[in-house]
């Protein structure tokens, strides 16, 4: 009863091909990120900004990335790491070389096109092999790239260490990446960052460049046949979803852990995002922010939940607690619902739609 | 009235029975959203000490034994002193895992409990640079001995990061002087071939810029051995290569799962134990115990005393053992690795004495500790009146070095069933590093847009 799809009449094809044709939906969404951009940073704290919101928003690009090759392309990756590095060194190459009157979005965006044009010299081999093949390829970008950043002092400035600080740099008067930065302003800045590259990948999903896509994903030869080229289809969603990922990791690097470092993005790293894709929803831009939210914020929840209770638990056990909880809710999750969180929200709207009266 | 209330149960219960799996999840969205993150158990009369630990995981090993000493010395500091000057300490530990983004969350989540946190131990050199400028703004230092960025030793661009008694790169140098020593003087090196075996990460990798120039200055070779850390157990080709190179020395930069294997492989090429020396993370029992009567010989560095006899060791006894009050299982007694948590602990507690001694005896705060770190002076006669002579170096740090005036390391080895230090302090080529330590911190600084702190 009160979410509707029925009765909605579009009077104009602008009206009809608008994002979110819902006016409830609509509403909804514009009202979560004014209330994300407005409301939270009033009375977010500095735990809940630093350490929960931008993480999870940096992984959500992330995901988003590897949500666009996996969900929506099909192709399997397991390069996230190794794009999100690329991002990260290249940016902070760019920030401690460029003049001091370019703003600081700039080394941020490079660092994704960087990432960009190494995906798509990783996403070759997807024109030959498919499935579990290609995902063993690109796990050799994964172990190719952190080699080569540690081994090339170029990318880190000849640094003795090999692990650089970011440096801080501003916006308007307003520190946004080092530590000086107030969490307020760099969780903006993150935000502005994942609600544009989140309204591009939706729509992008929609257009023409997203149907190739999900065409090749579900059936490629049958997507050759009606003239979608597997070559420019294949190498775009590799150089996108790159992309993404290279602006995650700069972001990581230089709004989160304030280090470079090539641990933050070792294998581990793209198993993560991948587990949110999976557990998110895969072809869902939904998806990948519940995705990201789940497995970055669940094991922190399940670590602080004995404390809560004024239990004084040793650490260790709380953290093989937080462990056989945190697989036990991912296995549970992939039998109840194997299309995963985004779906339990389209049936949630679906029960909306009969709620509180059902049949 | 009593029939619509049924009805509407009824209805509810129906629409219950129809939604579990949407209902599961909003609740579970509804739980993750709700609630603050932040438990306060510490009250605001004691000293808060934040343990960022890692009992699980691949590092575990060495993470037990380090939180277990740094958790029991400030308890025996409660139970046998009642606190210091009466204030009493809280250990707050939070766990990584040795992962840095958990190690951040582990900050921010621990930093104003109680009255605020007094210092930081990472235990990590990567969690280590991600907090500097985070702790630096914060004003709470970082103790991190004998780990972490080495040009931090540099205190006029690092205020708030303290990495004596040594840092990597005087401990390399230091082993090398050790090695000249048994040769019989630094001109007994030219043409020596050493193999270095270390973790392909940036921790192992430290070294290498002073490895070159003493190469360089001395006139010695040598070669690299690169343990990825994905496959740090696989290393049985290196010690080939080990065999055939057949070098006078081999040097090692190695930690958790890493030590035991090289100990391992080495014995069963029947590498000259006598000759292989690993740094001071590398000197845990962990790295020998594998290897069983192979690894006898086994040479490491430390920055403090192996074992268990120190007079300290009865009071532990007595107030923290004996009282069944220690953290963890209590196994670690005597370990490398747990004394390098007792030596870190004490550097603290006699750092707030100090701070106490200054600005009143109360809970001092981050920016009080920086001060009494940065002034530390602790002597040979201060650490005998504590019971730890020979557990932790005398040291002593001033605002332009943060790594203590005499860098030197002991050398210890493994005699089947306990390490003995069998040399004295071995001092570090200070002038040969020092110059380096400033040329990266101010790469660092002209980076980060810093200006050098005075220090006169």
């Amino acid at each position: 009863m009160i979410y509707r799809e029925a009765g909605q009449f579009k009077t104009s094809y602008a009206a009809d091909q608008q994002m979110l044709p819902i006016p409830m939906d609509r509403w909804f969404v514009i009202a979560v990120v004014v209330f994300a951009a407005v409301v939270v940073p009033l009375i977010g704290s500095q735990y809940w900004l630093e350490s929960i919101l931008i993480p999870v928003l940096i992984l959500s690009i992330a995901a988003l990335g590897l949500n666009i090759l996996t969900g929506y392309a099909g192709q399997l990756s397991l390069g996230t790491g190794g794009f999100m590095a690329a991002g990260a060194y290249m940016s902070y190459k760019v920030a401690t070389n460029m003049p001091d009157f370019m703003p600081v979005w700039v080394p941020v965006l490079i660092g994704g096109l960087f990432a960009a044009g190494i995906g798509i010299v990783f996403g070759l081999p997807s024109l030959r092999i498919k499935g579990f093949y290609l995902a063993v390829a690109t796990l050799a970008a994964q172990f190719f790239l952190i080699w080569l950043f540690q081994a090339v002092p170029w990318f880190v400035n000849d640094s003795l260490s090999g692990v650089p600080s970011t440096p801080p740099m501003a916006i308007l008067g307003y520190k946004v990446t080092g530590a000086e930065a107030q969490p307020e302003p760099k969780y903006l800045f993150v935000l502005a960052f994942t609600i544009v590259l989140a309204i591009v990948a939706r729509n992008m999903a929609r257009s023409r460049i997203g149907r190739s896509w999900m065409a090749i994903r579900d059936m490629d030869i049958a997507a050759e046949l009606i003239g979608i080229q597997p070559l420019w289809t294949k190498l775009s969603a590799f150089a996108i979803s790159s992309f993404y990922c290279g602006v995650a990791g700069a972001l990581w690097s230089f709004c989160y852990i304030n280090s470079v470092e090539p641990t933050a993005f070792s294998i581990n790293r793209s198993f993560q995002i991948l587990f949110m894709v999976i557990i998110g929803g895969l072809g869902s831009v939904l998806g990948s922010f519940l995705g990201a939210a789940f497995i970055f914020l669940l094991p922190i929840f399940l670590n602080n939940v004995p404390a809560w209770f004024g239990l004084e638990l040793a650490t260790d056990i709380v953290t093989h607690i937080e462990f056989m909880v945190f697989g036990g809710a991912i296995i549970f999750f992939l039998i109840v619902e194997p299309h995963g969180l985004a779906r339990l929200w389209q049936i949630a709207k679906e029960k909306l739609r009969l709620w509180p009266f059902p049949h | 009235m009593t029939d619509s209330k049924e009805e509407l149960n009824m209805l509810v219960r129906r629409y219950l029975s129809k939604t579990p799996k949407a209902l599961l999840g909003m609740a579970l969205g509804a739980a993750i959203g709700a609630g603050a993150f932040t438990a306060g158990t510490a009250s605001a009369d004691e000293q808060v000490i934040p343990s960022l630990v890692y009992r699980t995981g691949p590092y575990a090993p060495g993470g037990i034994s380090l939180a277990d000493g740094f958790a029991d010395y400030f308890n025996l500091i409660n139970e046998r002193d009642g606190g210091i000057n009466g204030v009493k300490l809280k250990v707050v530990e939070c766990e990584t895992g040795y992962n840095t983004d958990r190690g951040v969350e582990c900050y921010d989540r621990t930093k104003n409990e109680g009255s605020g946190a007094t210092f930081y131990s990472p235990w990590s050199t990567g969690i280590t640079y991600a907090l500097i400028e985070k702790a630096t703004q914060d004003k709470i230092p970082i103790l991190s001995m004998g780990y972490g960025r080495t040009s931090a030793a540099d205190g006029r661009y690092f205020p708030y990061v303290f990495n004596f008694p040594s840092t990597y790169w005087n401990q390399a140098t230091a082993i090398v002087q050790y090695i000249a020593d048994q040769e019989g003087g630094v001109d007994k090196l030219k043409g020596k071939n050493f193999a270095y075996i270390y973790l392909d990460h940036p921790y192992g990798k430290e070294p290498l810029p002073t490895l070159d120039i003493l190469a360089q200055k001395f006139g010695f070779a040598f070669d690299r051995y690169p343990v990825p850390p994905a496959s740090m157990t696989e290393q049985k080709s290196i010690w080939l290569k080990i065999r055939r190179q057949r070098p006078d020395y081999a040097i090692m930069w190695g930690w958790g799962a890493m030590n035991g294997t090289a100990v391992n492989e080495a014995a069963s090429i029947k590498f000259p134990m006598d000759h292989f020396i690993g740094n001071w993370w590398a000197a845990g029992e962990d790295a020998v115990e594998a290897a069983g009567d192979g690894a006898v010989g086994y040479k490491a560095a430390n920055f403090h005393g192996a074992g268990a006899d120190y007079p300290l060791y009865q009071d532990l006894k007595k107030y923290i053992y004996d009282t069944g009050k220690f953290a963890g299982k209590g196994d670690q007694w005597g370990r490398v690795l747990y004394n390098r948590g007792l030596s870190n602990a004490i550097v603290a507690v006699e750092a707030i004495r100090a701070a106490q001694a200054k600005y009143g005896n109360r809970v001092i705060t981050g920016e009080e500790m920086q001060w009494a770190l940065e002034n530390l002076n602790m002597t040979d006669d201060d650490i005998a009146k504590l019971g730890a002579t020979g557990l932790t170096p005398a040291v002593q740090v001033t605002c332009q070095n943060h790594e203590g005036q005499n860098p030197a390391v002991l050398i210890q080895q493994w005699n089947g069933s306990e390490y003995e230090i069998i040399s004295d302090w071995v001092p570090a080529m200070s002038d040969l590093t020092r110059p380096l330590i400033e040329q990266d911190a101010e790469a660092y600084a002209a980076e980060q847009g810093l200006q050098p702190r005075s220090c006169s």
